[in-house]
C-alpha cells in the first residue's frame, strides 16, 4: 500500500520544549492509523505537527509527497479534514451552516448541490435531523459527527480524528468506532486518530505508533494485537493489558 | 523562589518585544487581508460584518444617547456656574458644542465601544479559540483573520461614527435642558451651538471616530487571538482588550491633539 504520510526523524514540541524525540512512522493510504500513549506523552502534539498547526522542531513531514512547509500547507490542507476533541464547531451557525462553509469557500457546487452534499454527509453520520440544530443544543457525540462531516465535506484523502471518544459514554463511544469504520470502508479515506481509549484501539486501528512521555520517544510501533501480545517493552505491555481485550 | 529585579525588567522587556513582534505581525496579516477582500469582495463575511454591526452599533444606542445626555448635562452644569459669576453662561453653548463635537463625543463613544465591544470581540475569539475554533478555521484553510477579525474591524468603523453623533446630540439636549432651567432661551442656544460649530470641527470628531473603532477593534480582536488556554484566559483577554482600547484610544486623541495644534486647525 502506498505510504500517503511519511514522518522522518521529527522533533515534537513547542517553543523549546522537546515533547519527543527521532520520530519515525508512515501511514498508508486507507488504513485507520492510532497515536496512542499516555497522558501528555505528546500524541496531540504530534498531530498538530502533521496537520501543519506547529512547526516541527526537526525533521521533515510528507503528506502526499508534499513536504508540510509553508509554500506547501494550502495545498496539504485541501487533502485533510479534522476532527478536533471538542468538535470546534462554530456556535454561531447551525449544523447545516457548518457542514456548508467548507463547501462554500472552496467547491465550485452550485447552491442547490452543495445543500445537497451537507444533507448527504450528515445523512452519512446520522445527524441529518439535527441540521437546523444550533451547536450548544448537541450532546457531545452528535458534535463530534457533525463535526466528522463538516471534516469530511471537501472529500478528504485523510481525516484526523483526535480523542473521539473523550468524554462519550462506551455505547456512543462504540457508536462512533463503528462509524469511522464505515467512513473508512465507503469513502476509502486514510484516518489517522489521537486516542488512549483501549476498547477504540482495538475496534478501530489498523495499525498504531505508541509514544512515552518520560522517554519521550515512541516506543512501538504495529497492530494492536502484535503490541498486546508480541511486544519486549514492558511499557507497551503494562498498557496494552490493563484493558484484558 | 523570587527573582532579582534584573531578571524581572529582562522578562518584562523580552515580553514587550514579544507582544511588539506580535501585534506588528497581526496588522501586517490584517493589511494582507484586508487587500484580498478588496480585490475578492465575495470574499468578506459581509453576514458577520451586520451581526457585529447589529451588536457594537444598534444594541449601543440607548447606553450612548444615556450618556451622551448626562455628559451633556454634567458638562454644562459645571461650566454654567462658573460662567453665571461673570454673567456669559450663555457661552455654554458654545463649550458644549466645541467640547461634544471635537473632544468628549468621540471620546466617550469610545470608551464606551471599548467596554461594550471591544471586550466582546476579545471573548467571542478567544472562547473560539479555547474550544478550538481557530484551529478548526485554520486547518479549513480559512485565514482566521479574514473569516473573524475583518467584519469586526469594518463594524466598528462604522459604528462609531454613528454612535459619536448620537452622543453628541444627546449631550447637547443635555446641556439645552440646563441652560432652559437657567432661563436661556432655546433658540439662543442653538443659534450658538450653530455659531461656534464649523463642518471641518464636526467631520474632524467623526474621522476620529472612525480611527479609534479602527483601534478598538484591532486591539479587542488581538487580545482575543492571543488568548491563552487557561481558566481565566479568556477574562485576562476581555480585560486586555478594555484596557488596551482605552489606553490606545487616549493616546491617538494626545497625539492627533498636538497635530492640530501644531497645523492650527
Amino acid at each position: 500500500m502506498e505510504e500517503i504520510i511519511k514522518v522522518e526523524h521529527v522533533d515534537a514540541g513547542y517553543g523549546k520544549t522537546v515533547v519527543l524525540r527521532d520520530v519515525n512512522f508512515c501511514v498508508k493510504r486507507g488504513e485507520v492509523f492510532v497515536l496512542l500513549g499516555g497522558s501528555g506523552c505528546g500524541k496531540s502534539t504530534m498531530m498538530k505537527h502533521i496537520i501543519g498547526l506547529n512547526p516541527v522542531l526537526a525533521g521533515s513531514i510528507k503528506i502526499a509527497d508534499l513536504e508540510m512547509n509553508r509554500k506547501n500547507k494550502s495545498a496539504i490542507r485541501r487533502k485533510i479534514g479534522v476532527m478536533y476533541q471538542s468538535g470546534a464547531l462554530f456556535g454561531s451557525m447551525t449544523v447545516l451552516e457548518n457542514v456548508l462553509l467548507p463547501l462554500e469557500e472552496f467547491s465550485k457546487m452550485k447552491k442547490p448541490e452543495r445543500i445537497d452534499k451537507a444533507m448527504y454527509l450528515l445523512e452519512s453520520v446520522s445527524m441529518a435531523d439535527a441540521a437546523d440544530k444550533m451547536p450548544a443544543d448537541l450532546s457531545g457525540g452528535m458534535k463530534k459527527r457533525a463535526a466528522i462531516a463538516r471534516a469530511m465535506a471537501l472529500d478528504p484523502e485523510i481525516l484526523f480524528l483526535d480523542e473521539p471518544s473523550a468524554g462519550l459514554d462506551p455505547i456512543t463511544s462504540y457508536a462512533l468506532d463503528n462509524l469511522i469504520l464505515k467512513l473508512r470502508d465507503e469513502m476509502k479515506t486514510t484516518f489517522v486518530v489521537v486516542t488512549h481509549e483501549l476498547p477504540s484501539i482495538f475496534t478501530i486501528a489498523d495499525r498504531c505508533a505508541m509514544f512515552d512521555k518520560s522517554r519521550k520517544a515512541m516506543i512501538a510501533l504495529g497492530s494492536p494485537k502484535e503490541l498486546r501480545d508480541e511486544s519486549e517493552d514492558s511499557f507497551v505491555r503494562e498498557f496494552f493489558n490493563r484493558g484484558k481485550f | 523562589m523570587k527573582k532579582g529585579i534584573l531578571y524581572q525588567i529582562g522578562k518584562r522587556t523580552v515580553d514587550f518585544i514579544n507582544g511588539l513582534q506580535e501585534t506588528c505581525a497581526f496588522v501586517g496579516e490584517i493589511c494582507c487581508r484586508t487587500f484580498e477582500v478588496v480585490f475578492m469582495p465575495k470574499r468578506f463575511r459581509f453576514g458577520d460584518m451586520m451581526l457585529a454591526l447589529e451588536r457594537a452599533g444598534s444594541n449601543g444606542v440607548a447606553i450612548n444617547a444615556l450618556v451622551g445626555f448626562l455628559l451633556g448635562v454634567i458638562l454644562a452644569f459645571q461650566s454654567a456656574t462658573s460662567l453665571q459669576m461673570f454673567g456669559v453662561e450663555v457661552y455654554v453653548a458654545d463649550l458644549m458644542a466645541i467640547g461634544l463635537f471635537r473632544e468628549l463625543g468621540p471620546i466617550v463613544t469610545a470608551i464606551l465601544l471599548a467596554g461594550r465591544s471591544g471586550s466582546a470581540f476579545a471573548a467571542e475569539i478567544g472562547t473560539m479559540k479555547v474550544d478550538e475554533e481557530l484551529d478548526a478555521l485554520e486547518t479549513m484553510d480559512l485565514p482566521p483573520v479574514r473569516f473573524l477579525v475583518l467584519p469586526r474591524i469594518v463594524a466598528a468603523m462604522i459604528a462609531m461614527p454613528l454612535l459619536t453623533i448620537i452622543c453628541e446630540l444627546a449631550g447637547l439636549i443635555g446641556g439645552a435642558l440646563v441652560l432652559k432651567m437657567m432661563n436661556i432661551p432655546l433658540s439662543v442656544y442653538w443659534n450658538h451651538v450653530a455659531d461656534s460649530s464649523t463642518v471641518f470641527m464636526i467631520l474632524l470628531g467623526l474621522a476620529k471616530a472612525v480611527v479609534f473603532g479602527l483601534v478598538i477593534a484591532i486591539v479587542g480582536c488581538g487580545a482575543g487571538m492571543r488568548t491563552r488556554n487557561t481558566a481565566d484566559g479568556v477574562g485576562v483577554a476581555a480585560t486586555k482588550a478594555v484596557v488596551g482600547g482605552i489606553l490606545s484610544v487616549v493616546i491617538l486623541d494626545g497625539i492627533i491633539a498636538v497635530i492640530c495644534y501644531i497645523f492650527n486647525v
